[in-house]
């Protein structure tokens, strides 16, 4: 049945760390492990949350579809369209800006050759900016995966990430391991 | 140097682990409240401490404790705050990152103050690799007996787990929080009722900031009267400043309250000055949403005193001629900054960040984008400067969450201050788009 080959499947260590956070949370209120459940399921999934991973995480929640899709379209985190190898989550806000974070925004979009929301031809690298990342005396920085790169404030720098990128696999999560 | 309540052991090497935060002396608070003082007297010790919510409100924590709701056979739940989104702040995220254990200790000891048996520690999404630290440290806490049945033999149960976001300013709000933590989009809730009555699945509930609960210990330790010595009057004890923008020495800086904001700017203690021997022009004080000031308004008060780094001091003049402590994101700004490209920024956060409920919020929110947007890039209107001051009025006050208000201050306080800099980009859009073309002429009246 096409359903059936659509469905999305978890790993049985993905399904154990979304059960994982299930049993932090009182009875009946399994539905506070969804913010976790799609973390998983978008390092499950390339980098980006399909609706059949939603569905899928309706199904383990014993929740509707909806509160899925409600939530996942709420947080800027969660990419509901397929994302290159590494996207780039580069701050933009104010305090970055005073260090440089424009220019280097600006410098990442002429080098790969993309605009904001976009990926590069050879499906390496998304551009996402992104609001404050808790790291403003760092900045300019940017987010991938779970690792924060700092202080890219000159384009020496970040020439030097992006060949360092270029040849570095996806980071496996903690409970992947 | 100031006394060190949060720092002293932040940089010992392997005080992320149990044993070293031990030796250290980590944990004792633990042992004294559980094994020597009713919770009751714990919450007495904060009282009389003066302590006060370093999220960005800076409401007195004891009281906030004291009005948590106990109905019989309903849990309380202890809350922190780890959502750290408010532009400029990032304290909370080195401070977990470098000593978990010393966060975990303040959640347990003011869980057991508060009778919450459950407690929650949400952190914002993209902070992943801090959870991960803080798992691995909660563990060693429960192999310890620190966490779990019967802790250190009390007979007091604690259960201790951390909970990611999604990525949403809002959720910092603590109603949104509540909200995110329940597995819902962050839409912050209507108060009444308060969390200290219905909170997190409906029972009563206090959510605290990461410093705040993290300053828990020393008191316990060392009694409430000991640390409302530190600091200056109604602003007591020792806060965590992070400093970031055109300085030398951005960071995270523990300070007692009560040091001079010049000594602040320029000791090598602290920013080491302004960067590439530029001159100070401006700074927002508290984090993104509290009023900006230029230099002259920063280092002393309209009464021509030295401005401090507190809570009073930094709001001395209201929002006439003051700011706010905020949470302690101090933002530095040289000469060559541009005020309305970054009110324009700050516009764009708060409507990007604008959860949507409200219309002040949600329709003011894209508006003041709008226009800043046009006066940055050379097509504002004369009349757009009032508009801004207007949109900003009709948001303040008639929201349901305070994100409304902190999108309004940020722009009316920069017309307030640097007005001449938005007409200069208005009536000169050639030279004020050109690169990096700053307004000089308000500066040389400001510089002190
Ligand atoms: C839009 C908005 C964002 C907020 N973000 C944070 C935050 O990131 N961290 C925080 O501790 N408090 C934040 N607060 C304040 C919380 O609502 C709450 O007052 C605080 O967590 C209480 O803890 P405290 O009393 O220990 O400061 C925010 C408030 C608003 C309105
Ligand atoms: S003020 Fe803004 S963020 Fe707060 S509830 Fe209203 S719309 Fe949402
Ligand atoms: S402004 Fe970029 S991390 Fe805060």
């Amino acid at each position: 049945m096409a359903e059936t080959i659509n469905a999305f499947q978890f790993s049985n260590k993905a399904l154990a760390e979304i059960q994982r956070y299930i049993s932090h949370y009182p009875e009946g209120r399994q539905k506070s492990a969804l913010l976790p459940a799609l973390h998983v399921a978008q390092a499950e999934n390339n980098g980006w949350v399909s609706p059949e991973a939603m569905d899928a995480i309706a199904e383990i929640l014993n929740i509707q579809p909806i509160e899925v899709y409600e939530v996942a379209t709420f947080y800027t985190m969660f990419n509901l369209q397929p994302v290159g190898k590494h996207v780039l989550e580069v701050c933009r806000t104010g305090p970055c800006c005073l260090r440089g974070a424009d220019q280097m925004i600006d410098l990442i979009k002429q080098k790969l050759n993309i605009e904001e929301g976009e990926t590069t031809a050879d499906g390496m690298f998304t551009l996402k900016p992104v609001e404050c990342l808790a790291s403003c005396g760092t900045g300019p920085m940017l987010q991938v995966r779970e690792t924060y790169y700092e202080n890219l404030d000159s384009e020496e720098a970040l020439d030097r990430f992006l060949e360092m990128m270029r040849n570095k696999e996806v980071e496996t999560p903690e409970w992947k391991k | 140097m100031g006394i060190k309540i949060l720092t002293e052991h932040i940089n010992v090497p392997g005080i992320e682990t149990l044993e070293v935060y031990r030796k250290h002396g980590g944990y004792r608070s633990v042992e004294k409240a559980l094994k020597t003082m009713t919770p009751d007297e714990v919450v007495e010790e904060v009282k009389t401490s003066g302590l006060r919510g370093r999220g960005g409100a800076g409401f007195p924590a004891g009281m906030k404790w004291s009005f948590l709701a106990k109905p019989e056979g309903i849990p309380r739940y202890l809350v922190c705050n780890a959502d750290e989104s408010e532009p400029g702040t990032f304290k909370d995220r080195v401070f977990m990152e470098k000593n978990p254990h010393a966060l975990i200790e303040g959640m347990i000891t003011s869980s057991y103050a508060l009778g919450a048996n459950t407690s929650y520690i949400y952190i914002r999404g993209e902070l992943l690799f801090i959870l991960r630290i803080l798992e691995k440290a909660i563990a060693e806490a429960y192999a310890a007996g620190l966490l779990g049945k019967n802790i250190l033999g009390s007979g007091y149960d604690l259960d201790l787990h951390v909970a990611p976001g999604g990525g949403a300013y809002i959720c910092g709000e603590e109603t949104a929080l509540l909200e995110s933590l329940e597995g819902k989009r962050g839409n912050p809730r209507n108060k009444p009722p308060f969390p200290a009555v219905k909170g997190l699945f409906q029972s009563p509930t206090v959510v605290n900031n990461v410093e705040t609960i993290a300053s828990v210990p020393w008191i316990v330790n060392n009694t409430g009267a000991e640390y409302a010595k530190i600091g200056v009057g109604r602003s007591t004890g020792t806060k965590l400043i992070s400093a970031s923008g055109n300085i030398n020495r951005p960071g995270v800086y523990e300070i007692e309250l009560g040091v001079p904001v010049e000594e602040f700017i320029y000791s090598d203690e602290y920013c080491g000055g302004i960067w590439k021997g530029k001159q100070l022009k401006a700074v927002v004080p508290g984090g993104s949403s509290v009023p900006i000031l230029p230099a002259n308004l920063i280092l002393k008060t309209a009464a021509g005193e030295d401005r401090l780094m507190t809570y009073e001091s930094l709001s001395d003049g209201g929002f006439v001629s003051g700011s706010m402590l905020g949470s302690g994101a101090f933002i530095v700004f040289d000469e060559d900054q541009c005020i309305v490209r970054n009110t324009w920024n700050y516009a764009r956060f708060y409507h990007h960040e604008s959860c949507g409920q409200c219309s002040p919020c949600r329709e003011g929110t894209g508006w003041m984008e709008r226009v800043l947007h046009r006066i940055e890039y050379g097509h504002g209107h004369q009349q757009d400067i009032d508009l801004l001051v207007s949109v900003a009025k009709q948001i303040e006050g008639n929201t349901i969450c305070p994100l409304g208000d902190a999108a309004a201050w940020p722009v009316a306080s920069a017309i307030r201050h640097f007005r001449e800099e938005f007409e200069w980009h208005i009536k000169h859009p050639q030279e004020a788009t050109a690169p990096g073309a700053v307004y000089r002429g308000q500066l040389a009246a400001a510089t002190v």
